[in-house]
């Protein structure tokens, strides 16, 4: 496995009532696979990728182990972890318009990445920054070299800062809500990035986002998340196909459906829960229409369906 | 506002267009600050009489247009004989020189603490300002006195005294504006690829604070200005035989009432420089930093 992640968890605020923003997530991303992690806001999604690579606010408590390549994350030195930044786990960030320096050139941009991080000798730099913006299908890239952050559409900037974290060849792309900012067409364009990225180079991919249509399209495993804790995984037809879990089959019936002349939506009712007022029992039994008392009583167990199925519902086995 | 009104605050200091929009240049307060520029730069081919030039046979002349006045001296003459204008002139580059060298001193000096406080942040960051704060609670004019009293007058010691009142201001600004830029995804996004925390400062951060930076220190001229003003009327300032709009207006003070022109021209200068730069600075600010967080 390129990276193996145990019973992480990052809790934030005071020790006797600290906020969890993730609680014993274990995950598992092999070479070249995409993963996409789903779940609504506040569901920990942004905190678990930043914990992977140590990029947690200071006040933020981190427990469990994070090994990449073999190598635990956190036992690596402050060196070591800038060497592990950028080449071996690259990130993509939600907003390309917030994401570039305004005040350089996209040329100048990639120039620094390219003569900093990947040690091209300066006489090459013009002709890799070219080849660079050419992987990602931008048109015209001598005049785009010339020009700042505000002369580029939101499309044409994710692409620029797709090309940039793939310039360092790393074996792991986090993308954080990556085509949330974006219109739909362009989405499309930004995802076909992606699978190029994995298929020519073979970089795993890990994309965030609550857009399911986004995950169906590209990823080949999901991971669903439910107020800081893992509640279902599963590679994507299975999953789509038949949820185990009730968080997850109510969160694939609120992506709207065009049904005749009308939009139906479902939505979930309610509210996520506090983090710090968290028990020790299922995050989701609140809002859940198939709660008994057991699901407020005691934390669920993984429930294994198969070689790379879980779940985690006392009730798992009466929803196939 | 009457039409007359409007047309000077057009040319004079606009802060926002008719038509919305970035605020037009304020011609009038450019070609004021050119010519003080100009006057400090050029002055001594400029002046019609050396600045030191006795003649004691043309003592205390009144300006031209009064009774008494000639044509040689434009602006009247001091109780020495000494040309008023050319005086005035020369004082120019005196307080221009003055003002803009502490305000660069103590821009830099004050950029240098904000950004490394700001960046690094924790221990160091607390420190930092602590000290800032007790600087900006210095009565600058004691301590002026109490520095020169110790250290003596000089150029050198002047524009410290200067810097010391002044550096404290840049370190809050830029800090405060190093917080909010630390916070925006290009750097967040340049650390999470590997890029040192230095060159990120350098590259990164620094460009994005500097324009607030050269607002502030715009605006600052103009109180460098006074300050320097002040040091010499007090005596602890620039000294004779060099000429300052302060030195003159102390050294006309005991004549103000018999020879008006010894202190309410050097007085005049002063207010022309202050508001100049300031409007200047004033624009600046409304163009550069529509926020306004200065």
């Amino acid at each position: 496995m390129l990276l193996e992640v145990r019973n992480l968890s990052v809790a934030f605020g005071p020790v006797s009532r600290p906020v969890r923003a993730v609680a014993g997530v274990d995950l598992d991303i092999g070479a070249g696979e995409i993963v996409g992690i789903a779940g609504e806001s506040g569901s920990g999604k942004t905190t678990l990728c930043a914990a992977l690579v140590r990029a947690l606010p200071r006040a933020a408590r981190v427990s469990g182990d994070i090994r990449f390549a073999g190598r635990s994350i956190h036992a690596l030195s402050r060196e070591e972890l800038r060497q592990v930044r950028g080449r071996e786990i690259a990130m993509i960030l939600q907003n390309p318009m917030t994401s570039l320096d305004p005040l350089f050139t996209i040329g100048n941009q990639l120039g620094e990445v390219l003569a900093t991080r990947c040690d091209v000798p300066a006489p090459q730099l013009r002709g890799r920054e070219l080849e660079l913006l050419r992987s990602v299908h931008i048109t015209a890239p001598e005049e785009r070299l010339r020009q700042y952050p505000h002369e580029l559409s939101g499309g044409m900037r994710q692409r620029v800062l797709i090309a940039m974290a793939g310039s360092m060849a790393p074996k792991l792309l986090l993308a954080d809500e990556p085509t949330t900012a974006l219109d739909a067409t362009i989405q499309e364009e930004i995802l076909v990035l992606f699978r190029e990225l994995r298929d020519l180079r073979g970089t795993a991919i890990a994309i965030v986002t609550h857009d399911l249509g986004v995950i169906r399209r590209i990823c080949d495993r999901i991971v669903v998340m439910y107020a800081g804790r893992i509640v279902e995984e599963g590679p994507v037809a299975a999953v789509f196909a038949a949820p185990r879990h009730p968080y997850t089959r109510a969160l694939l019936a609120s992506v709207p459906v065009l049904d005749g002349d009308r939009v139906q939506v479902q939505a979930i009712a309610g509210q996520v829960p506090n983090l710090a007022d968290l028990g020790d029992f299922c995050a989701f039994a609140d809002r859940c229409p198939m709660a008994i008392d057991q699901c407020r009583a005691q934390a669920p167990p993984q429930t294994a369906l198969g070689q790379q199925r879980r779940v985690f519902c006392w009730r798992a086995d009466e929803m196939s | 506002m009457s039409a007359a009104t409007r047309a000077l605050s057009r040319f004079w200091r606009p802060t926002s267009s008719d038509v919305g929009g970035p605020p037009p240049l304020p011609v009038l307060t450019c070609a004021c600050c050119a010519l003080l520029v100009v006057a400090a730069i050029f002055g001594n081919w400029l002046a019609p009489y050396s600045k030191e030039a006795v003649s004691l046979g043309a003592s205390l002349l009144p300006p031209a247009w009064e009774s008494g006045g000639t044509m040689a001296h434009l602006l009247g003459t001091d109780q020495l004989g000494r040309d008023i204008l050319s005086r005035l002139i020369a004082g120019t580059r005196i307080s221009l020189a003055t003002a803009a060298a502490a305000t660069l001193v103590s821009g830099a000096f004050g950029v240098l603490v904000g950004l490394v406080a700001g960046y690094v942040g924790g221990f160091v960051e607390s420190i930092a300002m602590r000290i800032v704060d007790a600087f900006l609670a210095l009565p600058f004019i004691l301590l002026a006195l109490a520095l020169v009293a110790t250290l003596g007058t000089g150029f050198g010691n002047i524009i410290m005294v200067m810097v010391i009142a002044n550096w404290a201001r840049y370190a809050r600004l830029v800090r405060s504006e190093v917080l909010s830029v630390k916070q925006r995804d290009f750097v967040t996004l340049a650390r999470i690829a590997g890029v040192r925390p230095f060159v990120i400062m350098l590259r990164h951060v620094l460009p994005n604070v500097l324009n607030s930076v050269v607002v502030l220190a715009i605006l600052d001229v103009g109180r460098a200005i006074i300050l320097e003003s002040s040091l010499s009327f007090l005596g602890v300032g620039i000294q004779p035989p060099d000429v300052s709009w302060g030195l003159m207006l102390a050294d006309g003070r005991t004549l103000m009432g018999f020879a008006w022109w010894l202190t309410t021209l050097p007085g005049l200068m002063i207010v022309f420089a202050v508001l100049s730069f300031n409007s200047l600075g004033r624009w600046l600010h409304v163009r550069f930093d529509p926020r306004g967080q200065l």
